[in-house]
């Protein structure tokens, strides 16, 4: 019965004996130690019960990127549905209803399903491996936050192709959105789906800030992290303190239109709380979905340019106060909407003055590519046309951010135009770079440049095309949001010009996907470190060993992998000598702001805990769309027997025999 | 040779206290719930404010259940305090009575609330103040509830000897989340029965 190494608790003098502390070996890595005894104690057992379990960071991330481009696709057919009935005038080939039910989902999947979990995708592949740990912070977690994930994206979606789909825009305003006018279950889909969601973002933000205050490797001090995970930081720490916003918003709304209650009803309630719940959530949240892409920019430009970013610390630092000051200007979303002036000016204020944050960026990334010696590639493309993106986006939202114009403009297409230049500009334009950027690192093998090349110019030219004439039509006074128009409004040659863009741009994107499936098969197999790149995960086979670092790296300057060619000081990181982590599965707690060792984190094991939770908040969730209490009851009992399993005290590494425990 | 090197410093291996990751995700989890629990109390006094003072049900809700209610909730995070103590010092009688006294004070905490519901005259679909108080009432029951479930599971561990003097992480993070609903009450109950009395 009494298992080798656990003592009870009140033979306190033997406590030691599986709680103890350890002072860490240093070795060097070879190819025979520690390597294929961490792979091992880390590798997930083969089989679809081990693909269920697996908490293994890196699968997580490909899971979650490649979900979100699932998503992208469904969004983006959407789009190409909304722009062929908007091809000409009095187009017939979609009913009204369908129109509401496409422009929403197609908003919801781009800003909810794609654009965030993008991002947490890379995030989730790539920071342990830049930070020089073997997994996040919490591997549990991170597994859940991708279930979760899946079944908001599912249970979405399940509405939508009955016919269900949420059709109130992807803001959902009330009065629209209250039973009244909208009595169908549409709405509750979307109340629910997106609380659900609104879990995953949660847990997710959580394992990526305590992963960046606890599993630097040592020596990483806070002022010589990579730019993403600066940019993932901020955006998950906004999350935590936005996310709750939102989701209460949609619970409330979800109470009006079952439980009868009135927050939002005219007579009772106050309709604006919606518009205040929704963008004080909302704003930062936008900055969520674009900070950790400037952060990939910001790593990996400099990497095409032959010389570290310019001006490290300002970057970081604007990083930072954007998202503060992003939690300032909610109401510039709502000034149509009859508040005090005075209101106005203030929030007006604040949404002209976000910009110098985000010019520093614009102004580093430039000053980078203008002193150092490009060499473009496809990616560089990517990143470089983002910088031209962003301004354009950004001008558009100065001019949208002042109050008087902003009257003028609202609900047109000038508007369609701003958050597609900033948000395809910030966030697919990036992503897209990185893709072609980091592939190497999570498949072993390049993608194909020539390509590459054709995929960056299509896009570009299609995008272009395809938003930049929605300026001119929100100017010329079409409304945004509507199915059709009539002929003689002068509006007729541009939305045709609109629509082949956009189906340039589409077939842009299909040429990345291509290209994606070719090289997975054919392309040319990746080097560690095929660009030359600066920071860790270059340090590292493609695709990385399932523990990432054989030993643990120490680190003494931002760009590990350079300090030889920039010679910068004395002092070299060590990147194959390091601590011997290997007694079940280890990795390195350092200090939140130093990274000094403080702790030797015992990871967990695969566990079939996640994927359990994440079936038994979607069966809550489900049944309570359809009121079936007692389903409701079994979800939750379901959720509560997970988390107990989940929490259980173990004594000694989960799934590691300790043979050598006691040496 | 490489092998007899070390790195020179004893470190602890796994969780321990507030060095642990689990730790600073409950930090977190607090964060995102304090928030939660700020835009509730955000949307009464948004609609407050707008709906003036006579909005407020007449009479003004009563301290006689909610005054001595508060005292029971604060007498046991005391507990769970001293049982944290206790363990900390290798006593685990205290361990287990603290806890125990806890949750008992909990669920009388759950039981007086519950009474104070029935005597409403008011119900949440009556009005927007009626769907404020059982919606933010009940969000804080909510967690009263679950942080009840994590103090019988500590129990339960503690009573198997699942920890020592030195690992016990579950009673640190229970005992803290246990606090954080204790100070969110605080926050509700100000709002709903202090705040109508400021404003006459
Ligand atoms: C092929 C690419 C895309 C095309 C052709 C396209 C087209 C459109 C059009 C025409 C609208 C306006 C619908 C209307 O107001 O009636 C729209 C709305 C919107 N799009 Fe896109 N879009 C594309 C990609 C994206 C991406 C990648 C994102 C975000 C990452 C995005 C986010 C949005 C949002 C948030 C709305 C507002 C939805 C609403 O009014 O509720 N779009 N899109």
């Amino acid at each position: 019965m009494s298992r080798p190494g656990a003592t009870r608790p009140d033979q306190a003098g033997k406590e030691a004996t599986w709680e103890g502390a350890r002072d860490p070996r240093i070795v060097d890595a070879t190819a025979e130690f520690p390597g294929p005894r961490l792979k091992r104690i880390w590798e997930t057992k083969p089989g679809l019960l081990g693909w269920f379990a697996t908490v293994d960071h890196k699968e997580i991330g490909k899971r979650y990127i490649v979900t979100a481009f699932l998503m992208l696709i469904a969004g983006g057919l959407e789009a190409l549905a909304i722009r062929l009935q908007l091809s000409r005038a009095d187009q017939h080939l979609l009913t009204p209803e369908q129109y509401n039910q496409l422009f929403t989902m197609h908003g919801v999947t781009m800003i909810f399903l794609y654009a965030s979990p993008v991002l947490s995708g890379f995030s989730n592949f790539l920071w342990p491996l830049l930070l020089g740990s073997r997994d996040m912070a919490f591997p549990r977690l991170n597994a859940l936050s991708y279930w979760i994930y899946l079944a908001a994206g599912v249970f979405l979606y399940a509405g939508f192709v009955v016919g269900l789909g949420p059709d109130d825009g992807w803001f959902n305003y009330v009065p629209y959105a209250s039973k009244t006018f909208n009595p169908g279950v549409n709405i509750d889909i979307y109340a629910l789906g997106l609380i659900l969601l609104g879990i995953s973002t949660t847990v997710g933000s959580a394992n990526f800030v305590v992963s960046f205050l606890r599993t630097r490797a040592p020596g990483m001090s806070i002022n010589r992290v990579p730019i993403l995970t600066w940019g993932t930081l901020t955006a998950s720490a906004a999350n935590l303190l936005a996310v709750p916003s939102v989701s209460l918003a949609f619970f409330l709304l979800w109470m009006d239109r079952q439980f009868d209650t009135h927050f939002f009803d005219a007579s009772q309630g106050q309709p604006l709380l919606w518009q205040h719940l929704f963008w004080m959530f909302g704003h930062p949240w936008v900055y969520a979905i674009v900070l950790p892409a400037m952060g990939m920019v910001s790593d990996a430009l400099p990497t095409f340019c032959r010389r570290p970013l310019v001006g490290y610390t300002p970057v970081a630092l604007s990083t930072v106060a954007t998202m503060a000051l992003g939690f300032g200007v909610w109401v510039h979303h709502m000034f149509a909407t009859g508040l005090p002036t005075v209101a106005l000016s203030f929030f007006s204020g604040a949404s002209l003055i976000i910009t110098i944050p985000s010019a520093v960026a614009v102004f580093a990334w430039t000053a980078t590519i203008w002193t150092g010696r490009p060499v473009i590639r496809t990616p560089f493309l990517f990143f470089a046309s983002m910088i031209v993106l962003f301004v354009i986006g950004g001008v558009s939202g100065v001019m949208t951010g002042s109050v008087p114009v902003d009257w003028q403009l609202t609900d047109t297409y000038f508007v369609v135009a701003h958050i597609h230049y900033v948000l395809i500009g910030i966030n697919v334009f990036p992503v897209i770079g990185a893709a072609y950027y980091w592939f190497p690192k999570f498949t072993g093998r390049m993608l194909n440049e020539k390509l590459g090349q054709w995929n960056f110019w299509t896009m570009f030219v299609g995008f272009n095309l395809g938003f930049f004439p929605m300026h001119l039509l929100g100017l010329l006074g079409m409304p945004r949001r509507i199915y059709a128009y009539s002929a003689g409004m002068g509006w007729e040659t541009t939305n045709l010009i609109v629509t082949l863009g956009a189906f340039l741009f589409a077939f842009g994107v299909l040429l990345f996907l291509i290209n994606v499936a070719w090289s997975l098969r054919r392309g040319p197999a990746a080097a560690n470190d095929p660009w030359g790149g600066a920071t860790l995960e270059w340090a590292v086979a493609s695709p990385p060993p399932v523990y990432n670092f054989a030993v643990i790296p120490q680190v003494v300057s931002r760009h590990p992998l350079w300090e030889d060619s920039l010679a910068e000081g004395e002092a070299r990181s060590s990147l194959t000598r390091g601590l011997l982590l290997d007694r079940g599965r280890e990795t390195i707690g350092t200090t939140p702001l130093d990274g000094q060792p403080n702790l030797i984190l015992e990871m967990p094991g695969d566990s079939l805990s996640p994927v359990i939770l994440a079936a038994g908040l979607s069966l809550v969730f489900a049944a309570a769309l359809g009121h079936a209490w007692w389903l409701t009851g079994l979800g939750v009992l379901i959720c509560v027997a997970a988390l107990i399993t989940w929490f259980w005290p173990r004594r000694v590494h989960g799934d590691v025999p300790r043979e050598s425990a006691h040496g | 040779m490489a092998e007899a090197i070390r790195y020179g410093q004893d470190l602890p291996v796994g969780a321990r206290g507030r060095n642990s990751t689990g730790w600073w995700g409950l930090l977190c989890l607090i964060a995102t719930e304090g928030s939660l629990f700020a835009y509730l109390l955000f949307s009464y006094v948004y609609i407050a404010i707008q709906r003036g003072s006579a909005w407020l049900p007449d009479p003004h809700p009563s301290l006689k259940l909610a005054g001595p209610n508060t005292l029971i909730l604060l007498a046991s995070s005391v507990c769970v305090w001293w049982a944290e103590r206790g363990i900390k010092r290798n006593h685990r009688g205290q361990l287990l009575a603290g806890l125990a006294a806890a949750v008992i004070l909990g669920t009388a905490f759950l039981g007086i609330q519950v009474l104070e519901w029935s005597g409403k005259d008011f119900s949440l679909s009556s009005g927007s103040y009626g769907s404020l108080y059982f919606v933010i009432t009940g969000f804080h029951m909510a967690h009263v509830i679950v942080g009840i479930a994590i103090l019988l599971c500590v129990l339960g561990w503690s009573a198997t000897g699942a920890f020592t003097r030195r690992r016990h992480e579950p009673v640190t993070l229970g005992g803290l989340y246990w606090h954080f609903v204790d100070v969110v009450w605080l926050f509700v109950f100000s709002t709903f029965y202090l705040s109508p009395r400021l404003i006459g």
